[in-house]
């Protein structure tokens, strides 16, 4: 088993030594890159001329425009190649990421029966107007995800999924009545940012509440660990994400909180 | 490239799936909902809002249930007002809806009196249905259909303008069928908005504006393209009936529609559903649409292997409340999905083996053949690949309507752009493979040939169990989608009403073939 008092949270900075790189097309330091978009023109000399312009704005030298072709009558769509000068260092490239324990579902099972020795209690939703349970139910429910069975199926842990659209309100509610060790809250519509201001709207209103205790996950396909940080959630998931992982994480912290450590 | 199938286990399927959903029909023929009397409302006229935007049909219906007297149905208190001297229908839903006294239903005139005033009113609002079908119709016959599979496509902007502009340009690139995806939240609203609108989360709100702006569109196009071009919306959540009749007359050509979907995927109370569908559809069947069901999406919820036999029994069962609303096979766009995991091996030959099942056990159906969405990633050009696959499967089993796979599917709506790489592969595809389905025959005892027969065989006895517990209960213990849904959970059971014996409704007696 794993050590369950091993280093977690986020990633320690280090200094590292200097490393630039390059896109790497055939070759290494070309800066080789493949784009495609549309114009809204209709093709012709004219519109390849824009496209190939419009790709050395972005910062490309030796485009070459490959594929012109007709998406309808005023819009074209173009694939290009073309070589970035964009040097990077990539040991200046810090980010932020949540390190879940590798334990299996049993030794989170084990952990909690054994350290905790009460049931982890979890509540998750889709938040505000969004309707698609696909990644919610892939963490709480039976089924699981990828063959991992989802939090329901640890017999430590009570998961309670409430579906759908979701108030952040009742969410909460019934957080506070079943005493939730974690909440989680799935959000996946993209477009513009609702899903970001209901997420920070929720946690907005759990501090009014008086939260404290209680960890707040958020997960989806647009989200990462720092903008769920950002946003106010002790932890963000995004896609790929396995129901061990997230089990992992909420026991970690909760024998961290139990044993006094950070 | 026929599979053998037993005939008569497909027989004992029908004849399952017909004694589940009559017993079920026992219940909608003695209810009726809010949403039903809302479309009567409607079909007689009534239009408009209040200026919070509550649409005078909502206000009307909700008084009258409010009051306990709904199960008298709708259209006895408007032909009271109309022989009390309401000039027309408009006139006496708002009298309805804001008069300071609401009608008991005591008392004269008598329900022949109702009845009569009621006859051309009815007349009127059938008409509108049957002459958008005469136009519907004609234009099909002047510029033709494009070729099996139908190439459909989703636009799904937010803003009606930009998603015209989108179906134009899909159009250009080749696809046959354009649909406009629908605000996230609208499934669960009870009612229907008003207006063109340029705001909507996830898709567009289904308005009747909304569906004029995008036909004129198509109108215009289809001359340049010459070909037929289809729209597409919702009939479904909480106001699939009206969704239904604002479709039929604004010539929508296809309907998601699905005797299960808003009970397994939004949570709306079964009850209400069942009623629901039932009354949609046979304005549906009236107006010559098209419905799609949804047994695609029981394979985003459950494994597409372990759960292939559930999608053929909910078709089954959709098929049966389809006849017993009066459609025809001609417009049962039974769906079903490429969802198998593409880790799988030999993955292939089980999407062939179930999407062939499927083709042959409906054979007149227009199927709708779905793409894969839970098992694509953000590396387009993997999930471009996986749609080649599946528009190989689509083509060689012969589907009739094709959503086409979208390599961004895990990642946006579709770019514009993206539309048009999916029209352009699935054209190659459907090209080079035309006749693919013609020159295979399988091995009689093969792989796919026994999955085929495995995944019938599994239906079978589904459909057998189902019947034997009954479809409350089924549905309640999760036999669909691994969903569990008690009948008197999810939201709208309120709005379901016991019918009285005196109970009014001319359209659905029209509807129902019967003389008002």
């Amino acid at each position: 088993m794993a050590n369950p008092t091993g280093p977690t949270g986020e990633a320690l900075h280090r200094k590292r030594p200097p490393h630039p790189i390059r896109a790497y097309g055939d070759r290494m330091g070309d800066g080789g890159v493949q784009l495609s978009f549309t114009l809204p023109v209709a093709a012709g000399g004219r519109a390849k001329e824009a496209a190939r312009r419009f790709a050395e704005g972005l910062g490309l030298r030796s485009v070459l425009v490959t594929a012109m072709e007709k998406a309808g009558t005023e819009f074209t769509f173009f694939v290009v190649y073309g070589r970035s000068e964009v040097t990077l260092d990539f040991a200046e490239v810090e980010v932020p990421e949540v390190t879940t324990p590798e334990w299996t579902p049993k030794e989170v099972n084990t952990l909690v029966k054994e350290r905790l020795g009460r049931r982890v209690i979890v509540v998750g939703a889709c938040t505000g107007s969004d309707a698609h349970t696909v990644g919610i139910d892939a963490i709480l429910n039976m089924k699981g995800f990828a063959g991992d069975k989802g939090l329901e199926a640890y017999p430590w842990f009570d998961a309670h999924n409430l579906g759908a659209q979701v108030d952040n309100q009742a969410l909460l509610t019934r957080a506070r009545e079943i005493s939730a060790d974690a909440v989680l809250i799935s959000q996946i519509i993209t477009q513009r940012d609702v899903h970001k201001e209901n997420a920070r709207a929720f946690i907005e209103l759990a501090r009014r509440e008086g939260f404290r205790e209680t960890l707040f996950l958020l997960g989806g396909p647009r989200i990462d660990h720092a903008l769920a940080r950002e946003l106010g959630y002790d932890a963000g998931f995004g896609p790929g994400t396995r129901p061990q992982m997230v089990a992992g994480y909420i026991v970690e912290r909760l024998l961290a909180r139990k044993e006094g450590r950070p | 490239m026929l599979l053998p199938i037993d005939d008569a286990a497909v027989a004992e399927c029908r004849a399952h799936a017909m004694a589940i959903a009559t017993d079920v029909q026992r219940f909608i023929d003695r209810h009726t909902t809010v949403a039903i009397e809302r479309t009567v409302l409607r079909a007689f006229g009534v239009d408009g809002a209040d200026p919070d935007g509550v649409p005078l049909v909502n206000a009307c219906v909700e008084r009258h249930r409010a009051a306990g007297t709904l199960g008298r149905g709708i259209a006895t208190f408007l032909g009271r007002r109309i022989c009390r001297g309401a000039t027309d229908a408009q006139e006496a839903a708002e009298a309805i809806a804001y008069g300071d006294e609401l009608d008991d239903g005591e008392g004269g005139p008598s329900t022949e009196e109702v009845r009569r005033a009621l006859i051309e009113p009815t007349r009127r609002g059938i008409e509108r249905i049957d002459a958008a079908r005469r136009h519907r119709d004609a234009d099909r016959a002047r510029l033709g259909v494009g070729g099996a599979p139908l190439k459909y496509v989703i636009v799904a902007t937010g803003n009606i303008y930009d998603d015209a502009d989108q179906a134009r340009a899909a159009a250009q690139a080749g696809a046959d069928i354009i649909a406009v995806i629908r605000s996230t939240a609208q499934s669960l609203i009870d009612y229907v908005p008003i207006g063109a609108t340029t705001e909507g989360y996830g898709g567009t709100w289904a308005t009747q504006e909304n569906f004029r702006i995008v036909r004129a569109a198509l109108d215009d196009e289809q001359d340049k393209v010459g070909r037929y071009l289809h729209q597409v919306n919702y009939s479904s959540g909480l106001c699939m009936p009206e969704i239904a009749f604002l479709g039929a007359v604004e010539r929508l050509d296809m309907l998601l529609n699905d005797a299960m979907y808003g009970i397994l995927f939004r949570d709306i109370n079964p009850r209400r559903t069942l009623c629901d569908q039932y009354f949609s559809r046979r304005v549906i069947a009236r107006a010559g649409i098209t419905i799609n069901t949804g047994e695609d999406n029981y394979l985003t919820t459950a494994d597409a292997i372990d759960a292939a036999h559930t999608v053929v029994a909910s078709q089954f069962v959709n098929e049966a409340f389809a006849h017993l609303a009066g459609l025809p096979d001609e417009l049962m766009g039974l769906g079903h999905a490429f969802e198998i995991d593409k880790s799988i091996e030999d993955s292939f030959l089980l999407e062939i083996a179930q999407a062939q099942l499927v083709r042959q056990l409906f054979p007149r159906h227009p199927i709708k053949w779905m793409p894969a969405t839970k098992h694509k990633s953000g590396d387009i050009f993997w999930s471009h690949r996986v749609d080649g696959l599946f528009d190989l499967v689509g083509v060689a089993t012969g589907q009739s309507i094709e959503l086409l796979g979208m390599m961004t599917e895990a990642i946006h709506n579709p770019y514009l752009m993206d539309r048009f790489i999916a029209l352009k592969g699935a054209d190659y595809v459907f090209r080079a493979c035309r006749h693919l389905g013609e020159e295979i025959n399988w091995k009689p005892n093969g792989r796919v040939v026994t999955r085929a027969q495995t995944v019938l065989a599994e239906a079978q006895e589904l459909l057998g169990v189902v019947r034997a517990e009954g479809m409350f209960p089924a549905i309640a213990r999760g036999v669909f989608a691994d969903v569990k849904r008690p009948e008197t959970g999810g939201r709208g059971l309120a709005g379901v009403v016991e019918r009285a014996t005196t109970y009014v409704n001319p359209i659905l007696d029209v509807l129902e073939g019967r003389t008002p």
